[in-house]
């Protein structure tokens, strides 16, 4: 008997998937999850149901995190971006076993994605201090004044991230977004959730402060309407929303005229090709000051 | 214990309970004048009250605050809590202009919405009665003012009485007095019961009228339950009309356990002696769920009659954001923010 339970297989650890919300890890406030599957259909794990209530939640953690992030420097948001893609590349071999099976792709494929999204995140974070320089302005005013046009984060952003690339297409869509100051919502695909809420795992390890990237699962049409319709979100990306969800968000995102971002053409498309700046230049604001000159 | 021999004996006895603030008070209070003869007797009545189970407090706390309050209740709930706010400004930092924005803010607490209820009463220091009650002047709105040295309370008894007449002088309806923590914990029971009754009496206006008396206790200062226990009879007894938990100023204010020990004390004393006295936490309270939470209790040991702003106070500045943000939620169904609501 003892040798036979000396060689027995060791248990395996099932995984709890737990959300991501103001630096924290809770269950969903409803209780509820539901089963995510690869793409053959076999059990993964279970994954928090979000309710509008946890997006409620999440709305407020960002709003709390806006100050602190959209303040600190741009060279201070670009080293904590850094310093996430240091934290994703350790954990390289995770994420590849991860959207391997979510994505139904080769290990090498999933490997090569993963290469890509760390890559992209750190593009990003060389953007941080830069980017006002590009979209920033000294304008010829007819006057005595210097007049300056700087770029200023939105604020509060829901993403959707998109349904079908459960990793680079999310690293692309969130890492853009609190590049420039703005504080995240993410609403994770709804099929393949796991590396997005294994994502959180990554983010609260890596100096980014609690908030700024907030991360839900669940039925992306449940959640996203609440949070469209929510009067302390300042924009919303569209990209994992079809074209009926997408309609009805911006409906009713127009009530507090909420910046929108519907990118067009195909949403999943090819999330490998040079990403430019329009992700960057989505969700800022222009601020101009005129300053006299002289004494 | 005085409280179950009056439910006893409620079929053979039966006495109708007269408010606080109202003229047969004194006579009730009268009968328990043998406690508060001298100072033995009335420690020898206060620690003869039942020392308090905490960890059985603590759980009814936590229970009741477990009720799920939804749809029309919990709309209810917010419209009452709103009409319970003693909105407050306390700050050395107050202007003459703060203090008008405040009272504009209670009259009209939402502007995009006139259905929102008034609050209940504007609270703020005695040298800013006079410009509060300009500026509610016709809205039905009371000056709640606190006095005799708020928040420490460490001053002679003549400047408390002096603090307390000049703020009933400029038109306070309501003084928000704080007792003597020092005399209260040192023994001295009948010292704190004497300065009660003495700035009672200051609350008496010219004409006979009087403006309605609240005891702050500073539970976080009084250590124990027991005392808390101990502290609302004592003041009841001397003829506060509210019993208020906090300054505010302190790291302790008002919680769950500590409100509904009061609560409780309420509900014994107008068992014994039949003098309805109101309650007002203050301090701490922030959400809507909180406030929420109170109500409940309020309703399950007090019963309904205290569930009006005559008998149950929020003392509170932030909280009223949150109740208008909620109430903005259930009017339109979407979720609102802290862009919707004034910055105070």
């Amino acid at each position: 008997m003892s040798e036979k339970s000396e060689k027995s297989e060791r248990l395996s650890v099932f995984k709890t998937y737990k959300l991501y919300v103001g630096g924290k890890f809770p269950r969903s406030e409803s209780g509820r999850v539901y089963e995510v599957t690869d793409s053959k259909g076999n059990w993964l794990a279970n994954a928090p149901l979000s309710s509008r209530k946890d997006a409620r939640d999440a709305v407020v953690a960002a709003r709390k995190a806006f100050g602190g992030w959209s303040g600190a420097t741009a060279y201070n948001r670009g080293q904590v971006l850094y310093r996430v893609a240091e934290m994703l590349d350790g954990r390289r071999e995770q994420f590849a076993a991860e959207v391997a099976a979510a994505e139904g792709i080769s290990k090498a494929k999933a490997a090569a994605q993963v290469d890509a999204a760390v890559d992209r995140w750190i593009w990003y974070a060389g953007w941080t201090d830069k980017i006002g320089q590009i979209v920033g302005s000294a304008n010829p005013v007819a006057g005595p004044f210097f007049n300056l046009s700087t770029p200023e984060p939105t604020g509060v952003v829901v993403v959707l991230a998109p349904q079908a690339s459960s990793f680079l297409g999310l690293v692309s869509v969130i890492a853009p977004a609190i590049a420039t100051g703005n504080t995240v919502i993410v609403v994770a695909s709804e099929n393949s959730p796991l590396p997005a809420l294994a994502l959180g795992e990554v983010l609260a390890t890596s100096d980014l402060p609690g908030g700024v990237v907030n991360i839900l699962s669940g039925r992306t049409a449940e959640i996203s309407p609440s949070l469209a319709s929510h009067q302390d979100v300042n924009a919303i990306d569209l990209t994992g929303a079809d074209a009926g969800l997408a309609k009805d968000l911006q409906i009713a995102a127009a009530d507090n005229m909420k910046r929108v971002l519907r990118p067009r053409g195909a949403k999943d498309g090819d999330w490998s090709a040079d990403p430019g700046l329009d992700r960057l230049k989505a969700f800022l604001e222009t601020k101009t000051v005129w300053h006299p000159i002289g004494v | 214990m005085t409280g179950r021999y009056a439910r006893r004996y409620a079929h053979v006895v039966t006495m109708p309970t007269v408010p606080a603030f109202g003229p047969e008070a004194a006579a009730r209070l009268a009968t328990m004048a043998d406690v508060t003869a001298s100072d033995t007797a009335l420690r020898r009545f206060l620690h003869g009250l039942p020392g308090v189970d905490a960890v059985g407090l603590e759980a009814r706390a936590a229970t009741l605050g477990t009720r799920s309050i939804k749809t029309t209740a919990k709309s209810y709930a917010i419209d009452l809590a709103i009409s319970m706010i003693d909105l407050t400004t306390l700050e050395g930092a107050d202007t003459p202009g703060k203090v008008r924005a405040l009272c504009a803010k209670g009259i009209h607490p939402d502007p995009t919405d006139r259905t929102a209820p008034k609050v209940a009463a504007i609270c703020v220091y005695p040298d800013m009665v006079k410009t509060a009650k300009e500026a509610l002047r016709g809205s039905g709105i009371n000056v709640a003012s606190v006095a005799t040295a708020f928040p420490a309370g460490r001053t002679a008894l003549p400047v408390k009485l002096a603090d307390t007449a000049d703020a009933v002088a400029a038109g306070a309806d309501e003084i928000d007095m704080v007792i003597d923590r020092g005399a209260f914990l040192t023994g001295r029971y009948l010292q704190v019961f004497e300065e009660i009754r003495a700035v009672k009496t200051a609350c008496q206006r010219p004409d006979g009228s009087a403006a309605h008396l609240k005891v702050i206790f500073e539970n976080g200062e009084l250590a124990t339950y027991d005392n808390i226990r101990r502290c609302s009879w004592l003041a009841m007894l001397a003829g506060a009309d509210f019993i208020k938990t906090s300054t505010g100023k302190v790291a302790v204010n008002a919680t769950p356990p500590n409100t509904l020990l009061m609560l409780e004390a309420v509900r014994d004393f107008r068992d014994a002696v039949g003098v309805q006295v109101g309650v007002k936490p203050a301090g701490g309270i922030r959400t809507t769920k909180d406030a929420i939470k109170y109500l409940v209790m309020v309703n399950e040991t007090l019963g309904e009659e205290w569930l009006s702003p005559h008998w149950f106070r929020f003392g509170a500045s932030s909280l009223l954001n949150d109740l208008l943000m909620q109430r903005q939620k259930l009017s339109t169904g979407r979720y609102s923010g802290p862009d919707y609501v004034t910055v105070d």
